[in-house]
């Protein structure tokens, strides 16, 4: 197997997900057998390809630097959760 | 048994002067009102995609150029992954194994000669927002009842500086930060106040025994902002590994917050989980390849640095003068009284108090007329002489007017005034006859306050003396 149970249950602690039993022993398999899927590109000889940070072959895509005007601050928090003072309210990190 | 060397490394958080954010062209602003800059980039809504601000790239190259770094051909942002709502999107926007900027030095001129500080990497990222924790122990994370999120710095262009371990004491810390934080606005890419957080330093600390080349469990200080905060904050930490060793314990790889109100070193929670922020290349930004038609002539139009004019100023001053006017920005100034014909010693005097304490802009002196004023500043009355380096900022300002203002050592037109003193005061007079020469003091102190200070407090003196004889 390509991933331990330790290694998923660590990824979904990284990923705030509590999963039951069953599911981390069904997410070690499929995720297994993905990584063995992708596991195959390292039976080829890559010994003089270059490594590659991004599917396109571009560089330097920026802006200059003006500025565009933003979002009312209402719309800003129109998703929020709840509001106090123009803030988002979160609850606290927990101790 | 060999003493300790303190090993410090820093590293050190730039806010760019942009006028927008990192990757959205929300204007950059302290002190707006929250959540008024912001957009669905910097929300982090989903199917946004971030675009770098081409100027904070170029200007990341100048600090880099600056600090003797090489500037990548080839350059990557990645995803530094983690929870918390300072960063909507769930990441930030950094760079990881590939920095636009690596391997550079900086030079600290010190009294005893040059100090190198290896530069490792100088790296640009986006700042977080701003959280406001409330209610629970006074604001503290722990305990909050809730915290207050404004996104208004979420996004902004930051520059991160990692230095090698090649700080020997809190002072070299000190002094390599103030002339690091002088290079940086004289580029002109930050404002580099710690006050107002713009540029921010954290120290990584350890001892060893002299002579030993390998490196102990370090500690990181974090929550110093001001230049004092960080040198009392390095030697608190210091003395305490120091103390830790030698009662025979072991020091442990932890982060302290230093309090400057009690100089008390705080240890902050350790997490359950070693960080892991699982860094990939972030796939909706293509990499940074600075093209050559943008490095050189960032490299060709950089100005000579703070390092290398304290080197220059070496010459004719003490190397805490020389240092003072550099990191105050005022040794241009120093330079032209100097090629005006200000002797140099007495113009650094003036430079960093009197004209220090005015707040007079250095820019805006006329040298020459500055030059004047301190080859005369021993013959006109002290305060017309505070006047005139108060006013020497201002436009058309010129010398002449208070040379005029010339102390009175005129003996006849002061002897009738001390006579008159002398008659007013027989006490006095008897005292000092009497042996107790302290009172010449007085006397004096009446005559100069009788001419509102213009009088020349050496030809006084001996008026008073003479009279006395007599």
């Amino acid at each position: 197997m390509a991933i331990l149970r330790e290694q998923v249950l660590h990824v979904a602690q990284l990923a705030r997900l509590a999963l039951t039993d069953e599911e981390v022993e069904r997410f070690t398999r499929q995720l297994g057998a993905i990584l063995d899927a992708v596991g195959k590109v390292a039976e080829l000889d890559l010994a003089d390809v270059e490594p590659t940070a991004h599917p396109l072959d571009l560089v330097n895509v920026w802006r200059a630097d003006e500025p565009r005007p933003s979002l009312a601050a209402d719309d800003a928090l129109a998703n929020a959760p709840a509001r106090e003072q123009g803030a988002f309210r979160v609850p606290p990190r927990r101790a | 048994m060999n003493r300790w060397e303190p090993v410090i490394g820093l590293e050190i958080h730039v806010h760019l002067k942009t006028r927008t954010k990192m990757f959205c062209a929300c204007a950059v602003e302290y002190g707006a009102e929250p959540n008024t800059l912001t957009c669905p980039v910097c929300l982090g809504h989903p199917g946004t995609l971030p675009v770098p601000n081409a100027r904070a790239v170029e200007w990341t190259v100048k600090l880099g150029l600056a600090l003797g770094c090489e500037i990548a051909a080839h350059a990557v942002f990645h995803r530094k992954n983690y929870f918390y709502p300072d960063l909507a999107k769930g990441y930030q926007i950094s760079q990881y194994d590939e920095p636009l900027c690596r391997d550079g030095r900086f030079l600290v001129p010190t009294a005893e000669g040059e100090l190198e500080v290896g530069i490792v990497r100088a790296h640009l990222e986006e700042d977080a927002a701003k959280i406001v924790h409330v209610g629970g122990a006074g604001g503290r994370i722990g305990g909050a009842d809730y915290s207050l999120v404004d996104y208004n710095r979420a996004g902004t262009p930051l520059v991160e500086i990692v230095t090698r371990p090649d700080l020997r004491s809190a002072d070299d810390a000190r002094r390599f930060l103030q002339l690091l934080r002088q290079t940086i606005v004289e580029l002109g890419i930050s404002d580099a106040e710690m006050e107002k957080g713009t540029l921010r330093a954290d120290a990584n600390i350890s001892v060893r025994r002299a002579g030993d080349t390998g490196l102990r469990t370090r500690t990181e200080l974090k929550n110093m902002n001001s230049f004092s905060f960080i040198a009392r904050g390095i030697e608190a930490e210091l003395a305490r590994q120091v103390e830790v060793w030698e009662s025979g314990g072991e020091v442990v790889q932890q982060t302290y917050d230093f309090h400057a109100d009690t100089g008390a070193l705080t240890a902050r929670r350790t997490k359950e989980e070693a960080e892991d922020y699982r860094y990939f290349p972030e796939p909706d930004l293509v990499p940074l390849s600075p093209p050559p038609e943008l490095v050189e002539p960032v490299r060709r139009q950089l100005p000579e640095l703070p390092g290398a004019r304290v080197g220059r100023l070496r010459a004719d001053l003490d190397f805490e003068a020389a240092t003072g006017l550099v990191t105050s920005g005022r040794d241009r100034l120093f330079e032209a009284v100097v090629a005006a014909g200000g002797e140099p010693r007495p113009t650094a005097n003036v430079l960093m108090n009197q004209f220090a304490t005015a707040g007079v802009d250095p820019a805006a002196v006329e040298a020459d007329e500055f030059a004047k004023l301190i080859a005369a500043r021993d013959r006109i009355p002290r305060d017309t002489f505070l006047r005139a380096v108060a006013e020497s900022g201002r436009p058309g300002f010129a010398a002449e007017p208070y040379l005029a203002e010339a102390a009175i050592s005129d003996t006849d037109a002061l002897a009738p005034l001390v006579e008159r003193v002398l008659a007013e005061n027989p006490k006095q007079v008897a005292s000092y006859r009497g042996g107790k020469e302290g009172v010449l003091g007085f006397f004096v102190g009446q005559v100069m306050r009788e001419t509102r200070g213009k009088a020349d407090p050496k030809v006084v003196n001996e008026l008073v003396r003479e009279k006395l004889r007599a």
